[in-house]
């Protein structure tokens, strides 16, 4: 069964409560915004990206705890990191998410980021938690549609 | 909900409404959800069907499945017979004055497109106003828009005000020689709101203007009578009152769809065809293109059925208790916060939690056994008039119970405590 404590950890609800690199950044030359169409949620994400490394980023925008603890242990975790670890994270936190990869097999992969990983069992909020990384990559693109969970 | 005199309450006439026995012709409430009983609060979405009506849909198809208004043998006369027997209930259910005007269709979505599309872009031009409410699902928006986008015509809103109630002086304002359509909900399906749609609708007709009500969150609470509404076109869909999925009605008076084109073409909308030219079937059939949802028809069929044997009085009596006890006990709770306070409401409780977001709200809820909706409701607009990203809906049904709502309670405070 599902386990709710899986969900709702403690590092979680405290990203929720006070998430990091929550704020505009003037000075961003990239930006996306992500909406989840289902639900509202909705997010914008900025980047400072200097030959081909994250110099900073930052995220606003409101949404349920797992859409903003996501977000924020996202900007946490890219914060001085490159364009192509960018990539590589997105990808395995994706698979972690879909229970497509599990346990300590996913968990290697993703960090810190591996605390998300109780997520997997409530298929109704993989969207919520995926909602910042799919934008951060259309940020990385240069995509300036908005990025949905579509 | 409808007030209810006191001749109704007498003992005489209502006993109280015995909910543990409804409770036995709906099996799908005995089942447990996270090894809890289900506390199913997710009436507004969709509502769950009688064993009357599951039995209806495995006899059709068991025993008489067969297309309707063309076969010469028995089962094909059988079938046709149920599906217009149907029609004649709906009649009946809404007090039309004729089957002429009973349209099936998908649900109030294609209800209100084929108005929008079939009337609007017959008889609405350039310019032209079309007033709908803040209050509207999105169903009752983007058709108009969508219309409005190819006849050139102009969307107007009344707005709500604080407790979610339409502000009828404004409606008043926006009235003028330019409105041409009025579309407005019966019952907010985000507030619970019981909007005045019998003034809305007088007030339309003294400038001529046609009106369409969406009743989708009415029919499953409130008594609705067309006639006396006075309504042009009233929409409504099968699902949400304990029918099948994907059968709806469109009511409309017969001099008007008389004079609107169809929505679609096909196959038993016709009367002769050529190549040349095609003669349109008369009504309703006009608007019935192709083979219709026969076992759902015949499934609402049976909710009517369902419906009209219990005593209203009754049901309006426990729907308004619940609405109450469910309120009341909410108020207690510091931090939520109830979206909708109009003084008439059906069926329906939305609120917030401070710094708690629906979604979490809900899949807390699940894990309880209680099924509500988080989220917009389809009514983005709404969500913004109040300020909030979503909300956390309860909606009833007659079938609920006050333990229910007991359990809902004690979900939401589970909810504060994991959010500490």
């Amino acid at each position: 069964m599902a386990d709710l404590d899986d969900l709702y950890q403690e590092v979680i609800l405290d990203h929720n409560k006070s998430p990091r690199n929550f704020r505009a950044m003037a000075e961003a030359n990239r930006r996306a915004e992500g909406y989840n169409p289902l639900c509202g949620d909705h997010v914008t994400v900025y980047l400072r990206l200097e030959d081909g490394l994250i110099k900073d980023i930052s995220f606003q925008g409101s949404g349920c705890a797992i859409s903003k603890a996501s977000a924020s242990l996202m900007t946490a975790e890219l914060k001085g990191k490159s364009e192509t670890h960018a990539h590589e994270l997105f990808d395995n936190v994706r698979k972690m998410l879909t229970g497509e990869t599990n346990g300590a097999q996913g968990a290697g992969k993703v960090g810190k980021l591996a605390i998300l990983s109780g997520v997997s069992k409530f298929p109704a909020r993989v969207k919520c938690a995926s909602l910042a990384w799919h934008t951060v990559n259309a940020a990385l693109a240069g995509d300036d549609r908005p990025a949905t969970t579509e | 909900m409808k007030a209810i005199s006191k001749e109704a309450d007498s003992p005489a006439s209502v006993k109280s409404f015995d909910v543990a026995r409804i409770r036995e012709d709906f099996p799908i409430l005995k089942q447990k959800i996270h090894g809890k009983p289900l506390a199913y609060l997710d009436n507004g979405a969709t509502s769950q069907k009688p064993q009357s009506v599951i039995d209806t849909l495995v006899r059709y198809y068991s025993s008489e499945n067969s297309n309707i208004h063309r076969g010469v043998h028995s089962l094909s006369e059988r079938a046709t017979a149920d599906y217009e027997a149907a029609r004649a209930k709906v009649r009946g259910f809404i007090n039309a004055r004729s089957e002429k005007e009973i349209i099936f269709v998908r649900g109030t979505t294609e209800a209100i497109n084929l108005v929008a599309q079939s009337y609007g872009r017959s008889f609405l031009n350039s310019g032209d106003e079309i007033i709908v409410s803040a209050m509207e699902h999105h169903s009752n928006i983007v058709p108009w828009q969508m219309v409005c986008g190819q006849v050139g015509a102009r969307l107007r809103v009344i707005p709500i005000n604080h407790d979610g109630e339409i502000v009828m002086e404004e409606y008043q304002r926006l009235l003028n020689e330019r409105t041409k359509f009025v579309a407005v909900t019966h019952v907010s399906n985000a507030l619970g709101t019981v909007a005045p749609v019998k003034a809305i609708t007088a007030l339309a007709h003294e400038r001529g203007v046609p009106v369409l009500l969406d009743g989708a969150q009415a029919v499953p609470h409130l008594r609705v009578d067309v006639r006396d509404l006075n309504c042009d076109f009233y929409a409504f869909s099968g699902h949400k009152m304990f029918g099948p999925t994907g059968i709806g009605v469109l009511y409309g008076r017969a001099e008007l769809l008389e004079k609107m084109p169809p929505y679609q073409g096909g196959g038993d909308m016709i009367s002769l065809v050529t190549f040349e030219k095609t003669h349109y079937n008369v009504l309703p059939y006009k608007f019935e293109a192709g083979t219709p949802n026969i076992a759902g028809v015949i499934g609402l069929g049976a909710a009517i059925d369902y419906i009209q044997a219990l005593d209203w009085n009754q049901v309006a009596v426990h729907e308004h208790e619940l609405l109450r006890y469910a309120t009341e006990a909410l108020a207690e709770i510091a931090p939520v916060r109830i979206i909708g306070t109009a003084k008439e409401k059906a069926g329906v409780l939305s609120f917030v939690l401070d710094h708690v977001h629906a979604h979490d709200v809900g899949t807390i809820l699940d894990q309880e056994g209680v099924a509500v909706r988080a989220g917009h409701h389809c009514a983005m607009p709404v969500m913004q008039r109040f300020g909030v990203p979503a909300t956390t809906r309860a909606s009833f049904a007659f079938y609920n119970n006050v333990e229910e709502i007991d359990v809902l309670v004690k979900a939401i405070r589970r909810v504060l405590k994991v959010f500490g």
